[in-house]
């Protein structure tokens, strides 16, 4: 490790290690931190992505793949399902251990320098601007300084807090969640499947993502503002107890998922956020992984080209909140809106829409019709929903 | 007082992330609370495992390694 670069990444995540690669593409020398022992691992996500977005951002490699969904089966509380099989539901189960490895891989491919085990505890700044970073590394404090400091650090993001950006996220749009890795259960692997309802999983939902025939991993995400009553793992205990009495538990992932708009600010004189330290999730479904590695890409370019220019201030960064904005940011403010009324609906109301989309023929029956069904309550959103859903 | 049962905790960070006054730290496989807490609960309600708590609450739970500020 040496003493100055010209950009750290914090984090090595998809959101961190797209970063560093897309920084280092465009010439930057590169700097890639992680506080755990390993990328990858711990996993704290579900796996699940849609394939036509991963394609987005790079050509998967069938050695991440677990399972490839084909649909998905949306259960209302009284159980009855809707399938639905579109464009938009065609997915991939991913194993993360391999897909995150495989990620700094090719960063590293690209010249970037990686160090795991290596804790920032701090920002090096100069009159506010970000300077560097303070990192504990086998029992060494370094100082560590460069031009742009990219903070990936994930929800607890505090690259962010020390530069001056609020990132801590109000209770409601948090989402605590908790799944387990079954064995023992029986399911179709060309499904997932997705359980909505109060008692079920109240301000969120409740996933069966199979793996393979055998293995599933099965989670749930409940709003903060209901886990304050009842915790996640009460919910999803009772759950597994019912359909899955037999199942072992093989792994366990615990996490919270940042389910709001994109932080107003995500950048400082010297500094970036990206991915779940940025709140560039969909709000709607949790799902994290392509836009984070969206986002990096587009920061990474961005800090590169200002490191050529000399001029890594806010003002020359802000082409990257710009750029994400467009691609993804407007987007995930319409999904915002949709999930706020869809978590309000009550199960009767879930049953209902169920009732009134199966009288659709299947065909007809998209994730757009689903939550045109759903929201007919809330007509001014329906505007929204197929917008969000053409984008998305 | 807020404690940590430290064999409950998987070190995700949802509770650092709710902290309205970031006195929580993560580390690897460490999870500190510092003195300046304001019991405010946050990261009680939104742990999935319940790792949390008020230290009285706490006190009789059987073989829990718990750490406090």
């Amino acid at each position: 490790m040496r003493d100055y670069y010209d950009c750290i990444v914090v984090g090595g995540g998809p959101g961190g290690a797209w970063a560093a690669k897309h920084a280092a593409e465009n010439g930057a020398n590169v700097l890639l931190l992680e506080k755990d022992r390993e990328v990858g691992v711990p996993v704290r996500c579900a796996e699940a992505v849609s394939a036509a977005g991963l394609k987005t951002v790079v050509d998967p490699d069938p050695r991440w793949i677990s399972a490839v969904i084909e649909g998905a089966v949306l259960i209302a509380p009284n159980g009855r399902e809707v399938v639905v099989e579109s464009e938009t539901t065609r997915g991939y189960v991913l194993d993360r251990k391999i897909f995150d490895y495989d990620l700094v891989h090719l960063a590293a491919r690209r010249g970037v320098e990686v160090r795991t085990k290596a804790y920032v505890y701090d920002l090096i700044k100069t009159n506010g601007a970000v300077e560097g970073v303070r990192v504990q590394h086998l029992s060494q404090h370094y100082d560590i300084r460069a031009k742009v400091v990219i903070g990936a650090d994930g929800v607890e993001s505090r690259v962010g807090r020390w530069a001056g950006l609020r990132t801590n996220i109000k209770l409601k749009d948090l989402e605590s969640c908790l799944q387990m890795t079954l064995a023992n259960v029986n399911v179709d692997p060309r499904y997932i499947y997705l359980y909505f309802g109060e008692t079920i999983a109240p301000g969120g939902y409740l996933w069966v993502f199979p793996k393979n025939d055998q293995l599933a991993n099965v989670g749930l995400g409940i709003s903060g503002e209901y886990a304050r009553h009842k915790s996640a793992k009460r919910y999803l205990q009772e759950f597994v107890d019912k359909h899955f009495p037999n199942a072992a538990v093989l792994y366990t992932v615990v996490g919270g998922v940042p389910c709001a708009k994109t932080l107003k600010k995500i950048v400082a004189d010297g500094l970036m956020l990206v991915g779940d330290a940025a709140h560039q999730v969909n709000p709607m479904s949790g799902a994290g992984i392509v836009t984070a590695m969206i986002a990096g890409q587009l920061a990474g370019r961005v800090a590169a080209q200002a490191i050529k220019e000399n001029d890594v201030s806010e003002k020359r960064l802000l082409e990257y909140p710009d750029a994400w904005y467009k691609a993804k940011g407007k987007n995930n403010e319409r999904f915002y809106n949709i999930k706020k009324a869809v978590y309000t609906l009550t199960d009767d109301d879930l049953n209902a829409t169920a009732d009134v989309v199966l009288r659709l023929p299947p065909e007809k029956r998209t994730l757009v019709n689903i939550f045109k069904s759903a929201l007919v309550k809330h007509p001014a959103l329906l505007i929204d929903v197929v917008k969000a859903f053409m984008k998305s | 007082m807020i404690a940590v049962i430290n064999d409950r905790c998987d070190f995700c960070g949802a509770c650092v992330a709710v902290c309205p006054v970031d006195c929580i730290d993560l580390y690897e496989a460490r999870l500190v609370v510092n003195e300046t807490c304001i019991d405010c609960m946050l990261c009680v309600w939104i742990c999935p495992v319940e790792t949390l708590a008020p230290l009285h609450k706490i006190e009789e739970a059987s073989c829990a390694t718990i750490t406090t500020a």
